[in-house]
């Protein structure tokens, strides 16, 4: 079992203030791992941090072993990282099934074919749609982003995400801001992605996401607290210490 | 469109010199609006060195004809390996920047070729700019009367939209667009989104360089005044005038713009101010473009 | 030896000047991320207004002062009246400035004719001053000596007083100065004022070197536009360092080998763009 993302010794200061202090942790290959702190804990920067968004001021970042702190983020992309983001990114005034197939495009030689009409990629639409109908959105393919729901919208985050067949899916709160009902869907989609990718996934609220967690990093502060299983850390005193400040 | 097309060819039969001739500029000036747009409009990204293009051109072209005296086919290509040498060189630069710091460079690179237009009198003759010049005769066929151009002219515009409007439906054109509306996320699906744009620039600045040989064919001078910023300005204000939007809209625009100067100049001398004048009305009161702004205010007008 | 005394004489001169300049156009990007194209037509602007001070009071600084004070007003409408209306559209107001370039372009051509005004220095200050048996004309000293006295003063502005602590919010971060209370709208009224004071008393200052000529806002733009890039935005210490380099630059080019001194301005700009896109001293990346 091999280690899929390995962050090491992480720091990233800004202004005075480090966001990230010294952060290490490793998450092996097929690992379902929550990472989870307060607002402020600097969840968000260390995600920026993994995906290239930010440069780190020190430490490294190994993807399979690989050493990726150098790379651009489009090139992390190519490695093998994709990531959904806390904030809907999407194409509003194009459809679903544009969306997908820019997602599908970033890894494609396609993407440099300046002559062709978009409309005349079969193969790519064709494989957009199917990647909609995995997540239940096949019959929303041809409709704009602008028109659907939020919950359907993060669907087509994770959809775009999941096309890139990436070994590594941060996902950034993915349930934030979807009512119960969407909330349960997007769990179940989450659960049923295959092992085969490894997921690591921000929440700020440690009740929501736990089952899905195999372990458990807790940050506060830019700093790791605790980690471990999720009985460990749910047990852990400093977890309930960060949490109900006491 | 299909009644455009025939318009356009039957035109030079109905119209006189005079509007053939004006013709030709509009088809000449919307090329030029309709490069600029491939970055503004598809790229986000505005540029206000357009001029560039269309000086190195022109110069390039110009200058090999009468002092090398080669043959036209051979300037035109050399006069357009140049233009594009020089988009490769000035977008990677250009491109550390975004936004208003890439307007900002575009615009100091364009006045620095302007300046050195005026300045290099033993390259360019300075402002007595380079007179003496024929025009192209492909196949034989002369293009001195007006007519000829004038379907010369709008083969090439054509031709040069045409490839455009495939440019821009296609993946790549996609993905441009993509990097337009949102650049990070784009670079997370694995768009390289500074070659896409470098790439982008580089082509709209050929475009631009064609533009470029058809003025100096029609003018058969050219003068550093080409450069100025005056000319960028009217580029830009033919794409947003028409909107930035379509592959359409600058031709629209570009038109526009070219008519109004031609009759302001007739009764006023000043169309710079004029231009200035027209550039903050309609920035002010009808950002996305005439077209789209004109149909707002005509539906506007009919539901109440 | 006189010659190079002379050219040093001369790029300082023509850096102060740029200074000026670009000073103020820093200081608008900087704060209100505006970059402000009629920068080069208040420069012009200020020069024939000075002419036609001269003409009433033939006192040179009075010139640059009431020229000063009526292209900051001028400039002060346009930024009330026309560039606040299009807050949050950063190019819907860089495109308005332009057009606003181009009308006061025209309107000084038809104002004041196509011919090149020459502006007199004052009779005291046009000779030239001896020091170690060479000769140094004493206007272009005094612009230098402007020049920097005006650094110093805005300086003191900028970090001593409480206006200059509120720019210098404001150019860190606007949502926050805003969060704290500082009244914005105000400050960037007051900012491109000043801005536009600078450029059109640059003008009139410049009389003397380079006269009044239809143009002078094209010739000047950017080169003020290179110096910001250079220095970096928002720095004012960038665009002192900058203003001179690029006017020792530009004055030995164009002495050295005319034909090429504008590409040579290309050459620092080029790099300083390579290899540190912020500029030299640049807070806010452009």
């Amino acid at each position: 079992m091999s280690t899929a993302l390995q962050v090491a010794n992480l720091r990233k200061v800004f202004g005075g203030l480090p966001a990230a202090n010294d952060v290490s942790f490793e998450v092996m290959q097929s690992e379902r791992r929550l990472i989870i702190g307060p607002n402020g804990a600097g969840k968000t920067t260390l995600f920026n941090l993994i995906t290239g968004d930010l440069v780190a001021d020190a430490g490294a970042i190994r993807l399979f072993g690989e050493d990726i702190s150098r790379l651009k983020p489009h090139e992390r992309a190519h490695r093998g990282m994709a990531r959904t983001y806390q904030i809907i990114t999407l194409f509003p005034k194009d459809t679903l099934e544009h969306n997908v197939m820019l997602a599908l495009l970033g890894l494609s030689r396609v993407r440099w074919r300046a002559f062709r009409a978009m409309a005349s990629e079969t193969a790519l639409r064709q494989e957009a749609r199917h990647v909609l109908g995995v997540l239940g959105l096949a019959e929303r393919a041809t409709r704009l982003i602008s028109e659907v729901s939020y919950g359907e919208k993060r669907r087509v985050e994770i959809a775009m995400a999941l096309a890139q067949k990436p070994r590594v899916l941060l996902l950034d709160e993915p349930l934030a801001g979807l009512s119960l009902e969407e909330r349960a869907q997007v769990k179940a989609l989450i659960s049923a992605i295959p092992r085969d990718v490894t997921v690591v996934m921000i929440e700020h609220d440690m009740d929501t996401a736990l089952d899905l967690a195999d372990r458990v990093t807790v940050l506060h502060y830019g700093k790791v607290i605790v980690e471990g299983t999720r009985s460990e850390v749910v047990a852990h005193p400093k977890t309930r210490e960060i949490y109900l400040g006491t | 469109m299909l009644i455009a097309a025939v318009a356009a060819i039957l035109f030079p039969l109905v119209g006189g010199p005079f509007y053939v001739n004006l013709a030709s500029q509009i088809f000449i000036a919307a090329l030029f609006a309709a490069s600029l747009n491939l970055l503004v409009g598809y790229g986000g990204l505005v540029s206000l060195g357009h001029a560039a293009w269309l000086g190195v051109a022109a110069y390039t072209s110009a200058w090999l004809y009468l002092r090398l005296g080669l043959q036209h086919a051979i300037t035109a290509a050399l006069a357009l390996i140049m233009t594009t040498a020089t988009a490769a060189v000035f977008g990677a630069i250009a491109l550390r920047a975004t936004g208003l710091g890439f307007l900002m460079i575009t615009l100091a690179l364009s006045q620095v070729l302007w300046g050195t237009a005026y300045r290099w009198a033993s390259l360019t003759n300075g402002d007595n700019g380079l007179s003496g010049l024929t025009r192209p005769a492909p196949f034989g066929l002369s293009l001195e009367a007006p007519a000829p151009f004038y379907y010369f002219a709008l083969t090439v515009t054509a031709f040069a939209i045409w490839t455009m409007w495939r440019f821009v439906d296609s993946p790549f054109g996609a993905a441009l667009r993509g990097t337009r509306d949102a650049p990070r996320r784009m670079s997370a699906l694995g768009h390289n989104v500074t070659l896409v744009r470098w790439l982008t620039f580089v082509y709209s600045g050929f475009w631009g360089g064609v533009a470029g040989l058809l003025f100096v064919y029609y003018n058969k001078y050219i003068h550093p005044t080409a450069l100025s910023l005056t000319t960028s300005a009217e580029a830009l204000l033919g794409v947003i005038a028409g909107g930035a939007g379509s592959v359409a809209g600058p031709i629209v625009g570009a038109a526009i713009v070219l008519i109004l100067k031609n009759y302001v100049s007739a009764y006023l001398e000043r169309w710079n101010m004029l231009l200035g004048f027209v550039f903050v009305i309609i920035v002010i009161f009808m950002p996305e473009g005439v077209v789209p702004g004109m149909r707002r205010w005509w539906l506007r007008g009919r539901r109440a | 030896m006189q010659f190079w005394i002379i050219q040093t004489l001369n790029s300082l001169a023509l850096g102060g000047l740029l200074f000026l300049l670009a000073a103020g156009f820093s200081l608008i990007f900087g704060l209100m991320r505006i970059a402000n194209l009629t920068h080069g037509s208040l420069f012009m602007l200020g020069a024939y207004v000075g002419v036609t001070v001269l003409r009433f009071v033939p006192n040179l600084w009075v010139a640059t002062l009431i020229a000063a004070v009526l292209v900051a007003a001028f400039g002060g409408a346009i930024e009330r009246f026309l560039l606040r209306t299009l807050g949050g559209n950063p190019l819907g107001q860089v495109l308005v400035t332009l057009g606003i370039s181009f009308i006061v372009a025209d309107a000084c051509l038809i104002t004041w004719g196509g011919d090149p005004i020459p502006i007199a220095a004052p009779a005291a200050l046009q000779r030239a001053v001896s020091i170690g048996g060479v000769a140094f004309p004493l206007y272009r000293l005094t612009v230098l000596g402007v020049a920097v006295a005006t650094a110093i003063a805005l300086h003191l502005l900028m970090e001593r007083t409480r206006l200059g602590a509120m720019i210098r919010a404001g150019v860190d971060d606007t949502a926050m100065a805003k969060a704290v209370g500082i009244r914005v709208s105000k400050l960037f009224t007051m900012v491109f004022c000043l801005g536009a004071a600078l450029a059109g008393a640059g003008g009139v200052i410049a009389g003397p070197i380079m006269s009044a000529y239809p143009g002078l806002d094209a010739d000047m733009l950017p080169l003020a536009l290179i110096v910001v890039i250079l220095g970096g935005v928002g720095s004012l210490f960038g665009a002192f360092v900058g203003s001179f380099i690029i006017g020792a630059i530009y004055t030995f080019g164009s002495a050295l080998a005319p034909n090429l001194a504008y590409v040579i301005l290309f050459l620092p700009m080029i790099f300083v763009i390579a290899f540190r896109p912020r500029g030299l001293f640049g807070r806010s990346a452009a």
